[in-house]
């Protein structure tokens, strides 16, 4: 099998892989670069476990390919905190029981967190339309749409 | 959180200290960090992919199996057929005294559902063992299949599995669970209105968002280390020993975080081939369920068919109740001949019936094998008795939820199965649903008590 | 045998490869390609994807909208000069999908995806296929045939007059999941009477298709509850809806006639 080089950031860090040609970032990021922060849920695209920031667009990690990341800047959950210091949204899913098997977590995280970078004060039918594509089957939802809009209020109180 | 502490305060002393305090999840930390380990979070060198080979029909015998063109195929390091398997027939609930063993681990000369394993193939990568396994060649000659609960039980239909000899499991009771209380026939004789209907469901897959799966690492001292998701750890542990003929000492099941269950993750599939492709290869062995094998190929909750005829006088009182239960197992018994006894044991639900008759059937069909899912044996049930109380509510012209308190079950009530009620609760549990939903209901009703009856 | 990816300069040159290689696959925004290949589709060993810049250009002008093929969902959501599309790409999947889901993947998306398509078929768009214009409804005809490796540059299409295009799909859950039926339909009046329509249907048969006989019923009439009437009673003419794990083509059948006289009758 074919290795090409792949160079990008990975939650600010740089990294530097050489990958099989064709691969996933799924695949390279959990097997290569060792972020299994980044979920296997369906590898087709339905449920959103898998989901990453790439250059600020939220994306599906399965389905993208890891040699076409190249020269970008990933994120995933598995960055988020500051040592200790948790990510707002972290906190609030922790705080709010918005995590029961914890297998969609990461996932959910990152599809919450493309929602509030770029619109800060979401209302609830946003929250709901930003997560519409990451399937949880333990919560109902409910504890995630509502830890996702305290994150969002504690966002405008720490900007405050 | 609202504790509504007026109900049953005389049993209790108020002096709870978790009970109502919110409290942090153990796990949830994990969680939100991406820092919890599930099982297939660990990357091995050397680690081989384990893919099976399915049937593509309901019903087939198995003339031949083609292996060769699979076996020299680049990256395929061993293929795994029934030969290989040391006690290639089991049955989960053998654990139990449930029998007979009644399903192979890899089909030997008949598969019996769509997607019953056949071959499995360990290659260097997913892509290798996928297409070896489009390589397996397999001569089938395909046998009629039944659906459905009705094909598989009349009269003539081919039989799905051999080792039970006919299409249903034949208990130490009989052709079925049998619950007998009173006299059923005298109660609908005596009863001012019969309404007899029937309820179907279908099967219902849990969908995890984590599929089912395994890693096993072969030790150098000889053990195989199991990284599993199996919700069933000691099933698990005590099949594969049976299954593999090893020593259960030899076996390190790993287990804890399981990316969602709900019942789905209690039999016993991935570990044993797993186990014995990491023996037999020396190598870790990976054997992870894509999504279209957890939808297609992991067991649903089973679909029943459910007949219901009640005898209710008119001022409610339901007076008999006989109950026709049938579970759809599929091809293979798995927990399924439990679930049917459950479904038995659940009737006639929580309301005292003087008369009573039950018979739960426990169904082969050339179905996928159903199993354990959240109350399984028990939730379909409860759908059919309470869409029947709605009916019957109805029919006698009263309130629903106020039918209920006319036949709900109290402490001291005898049950059709012979024991004494105790520690009920629904009449409180209605009331307080009447208060939350704001549900008009008369006040007698709001005066009744589980702990004893009026009068 | 693995998987490899090579990306050319041109379509041009990316359809060169893929007339070299029966098992090339060309690669637009993954969803579909890249899903097959995680499902164990060994028929293809090759990923082959082109970088020109017409497939990531949007030009609106003149009345007539051109959409590169390489353009996502996300894109048109955020374009101004396509407002009236905005609610069809905000259909397709959810955010991550849409930010990798492209207008040329859509047109070959199997039944239930595909609610792009639908809409373009209803637009009457043209494709640009290896510089030649191709109906839509021709292109999706001999989708499996034909077109079946066709390399898809842009769409484009005439502007509908303001208020004119409607579109509606119908889910199982919300706020949206996968079709059980999509309408979308360009309907034109003029003075109190309906002068012309077009009218399209996914999940209605194995790929979009157009109502024509709805369409013959509806010219000429009112849009209103009694004016539709006959447009409605021929529905279901010509359709061969699926049945799949979202809904069967009973329930398909049953519901289509509803949810196209909310459409129709919406303002």
């Amino acid at each position: 099998m074919k290795k090409v080089p792949v160079q990008f950031t990975l939650n600010g860090e740089d990294k530097a892989e050489f990958v099989e040609s064709g691969a996933t970032l799924l695949k390279a990021l959990r097997e290569k670069i060792g972020d299994t922060s980044v979920k296997a849920g369906c590898q087709q695209g339905t449920c959103g476990s898998c989901a990453v920031i790439v250059d600020g667009e939220l994306r599906l990690s399965c389905l993208t390919l890891a040699e076409r990341c190249d020269g970008a800047a990933i994120e995933t959950t598995g960055g988020l905190a500051h040592g200790e210091v948790l990510h707002p949204l972290q906190r609030a899913f922790n705080e709010g029981f918005a995590t029961q098997c914890g297998f969609c977590t990461p996932g959910m995280i990152m599809a919450a967190k493309a929602l509030l970078d770029g619109n800060p004060q979401p209302s609830r039918e946003d929250v709901v339309e930003a997560i519409s594509g990451n399937i949880c089957r333990c919560t109902g939802y409910e504890p995630i749409i509502q830890a996702i809009l305290a994150a969002a209020r504690a966002n405008s109180l720490s900007a405050a | 959180m609202e504790l509504r502490k007026e109900y049953f305060a005389d049993e209790r002393k108020d002096d709870l200290k978790e009970i109502g305090q919110p409290r942090l999840r153990s796990d949830a930390l994990g969680h939100v960090t991406g820092t919890t380990t599930f099982f297939a979070d660990r990357n091995l060198p050397g680690l081989l992919h384990l893919k099976m080979v399915r049937s593509p029909h309901h019903h087939a015998r198995i003339r031949a199996i083609d292996l060769s063109e699979a076996g020299r195929h680049p990256g395929v390091v061993r293929i795994l057929t029934a030969d290989d398997v040391p006690h290639n027939v089991y049955t989960i609930l053998t654990l139990i005294q449930v029998g007979p063993e009644d399903e192979t681990v890899l089909a030997t000369d008949k598969v019996r559902w769509k997607g019953e394993a056949i071959v499995a193939i360990l290659a260097d990568s997913e892509r290798a063992a996928h297409e070896a396994a489009e390589r397996v060649k397999v001569d089938y000659e395909v046998l009629p299949a039944v659906l459905s609960i009705d094909e598989a039980l009349a009269p003539g239909a081919p039989i799905v599995n051999e080792y039970h000899g006919q299409n249903y499991y034949r208990y130490d009771s009989g052709e079925s669970r049998k619950v007998r209380f009173g006299d059923v026939e005298a109660g609908f004789a005596g009863a001012d209105h019969i309404l007899e209907q029937t309820y179907g469901s279908g099967p219902i897959e849990h969908a995890p968002t984590e599929t089912t799966g395994c890693i096993v690492v072969p030790e150098g001292s000889g053990r195989y280390t199991c990284y599993t998701n199996t919700q069933a750890m000691f099933f698990t542990l005590d099949n594969t020993s049976i299954i593999l003929q090893m020593d259960g000492a030899k076996l390190h099941m790993v287990g804890g975080t399981v990316g969602g269950g709900f019942g789905g993750k209690v039999d016993v599939i991935v570990e044993p081939i797993a186990i014995l492709g990491a023996k037999l290869t020396g190598r870790p062995v990976s054997f992870i369920y894509s999504r279209e094998e957890e939808m297609q190929i992991s067991s649903p909750r089973a679909a029943e068919k459910l007949v219901i005829k009640d005898g209710v006088m008119r001022d409610g009182r339901i007076v008999a109740r006989y109950v026709k239960a049938y579970i759809d197992a599929g091809a293979y018994s798995r927990h399924s001949p439990y679930g049917a006894q459950k479904s038995a044991a659940h009737f006639p639900g929580p309301y005292t019936v003087p008369n009573v008759w039950v018979d739960s059937h426990c169904v082969y069909t050339n179905r996928t094998p159903s199993s354990a899912m959240r109350g399984f044996g028990v939730t379909i049930g409860d759908f059919a008795l309470e869409v029947q109380m709605d009916k019957l509510a109805r029919l006698v012209g009263m309130d629903p939820l106020e039918f209920r308190f006319v036949n709900a079950y109290r402490d001291g009530d005898m049950k059709a199965h012979r024991q004494p009620t105790e520690g009920a609760a629904l009449i409180e549990c209605m009331q307080e649903a009447a208060r939350a939903s704001n549900w008009p209901v008369s006040e007698k009703y709001l005066q009744m008590s589980s702990a004893r009856r009026e009068g | 045998m693995g998987l490899g990816l090579k990306t050319f300069p041109t379509l041009a040159a990316a359809g060169e490869a893929l007339a070299a290689s029966a098992t090339a696959r060309y690669l637009g925004g993954g969803t579909l390609v890249v899903r097959s290949a995680n499902e164990g589709d060994v028929r293809f060993d090759t990923y082959v994807t082109a970088s020109e810049q017409a497939l990531t250009d949007i030009t609106v002008a003149d009345g007539r909208a051109t959409i590169g093929a390489g353009v996502t969902m996300a894109r048109i959501v955020r374009e101004p000069a396509l407002g009236f599309l905005a609610p069809v790409a905000k259909a397709v999947g959810g955010a991550a999908i849409r930010n990798m889901a492209t207008v040329g993947g859509n047109l070959f998306a199997p039944v239930p995806y595909g609610d792009f398509a639908v809409a373009l078929l209803a637009l009457d768009a043209n494709l640009d296929i290896d510089g030649q214009p191709v109906a839509a409804s021709t292109f999706l005809a001999g989708r499996d045939t034909t077109h079946a490796r066709a390399l898809v540059r842009s769409v484009s299409f005439a502007l509908p007059v303001d208020g004119t295009f409607k579109f509606a799909k119908a889910s199982r859950i919300r706020p949206k999941g996968v079709s059980v039926v999509t309408i979308a339909a360009v309907v034109e009046e003029r003075a109190g009477t309906i002068s012309s329509a077009r009218i399209a249907y996914g999940c209605m048969a194995d790929r979009p298709i157009r109502a024509p006989a709805v369409e013959m019923a509806l010219v000429g009439k009112a849009r209103t509850a009694e004016g539709i009437a006959a447009a409605l009673a021929v529905a279901t003419e010509g359709t061969t809806p699926p049945t799949d794990a979202i809904a069967s083509a009973w329930y398909r059948s049953e519901v289509l006639p509803v949810h196209l006289k909310r459409l129709l009758l919406s303002a």
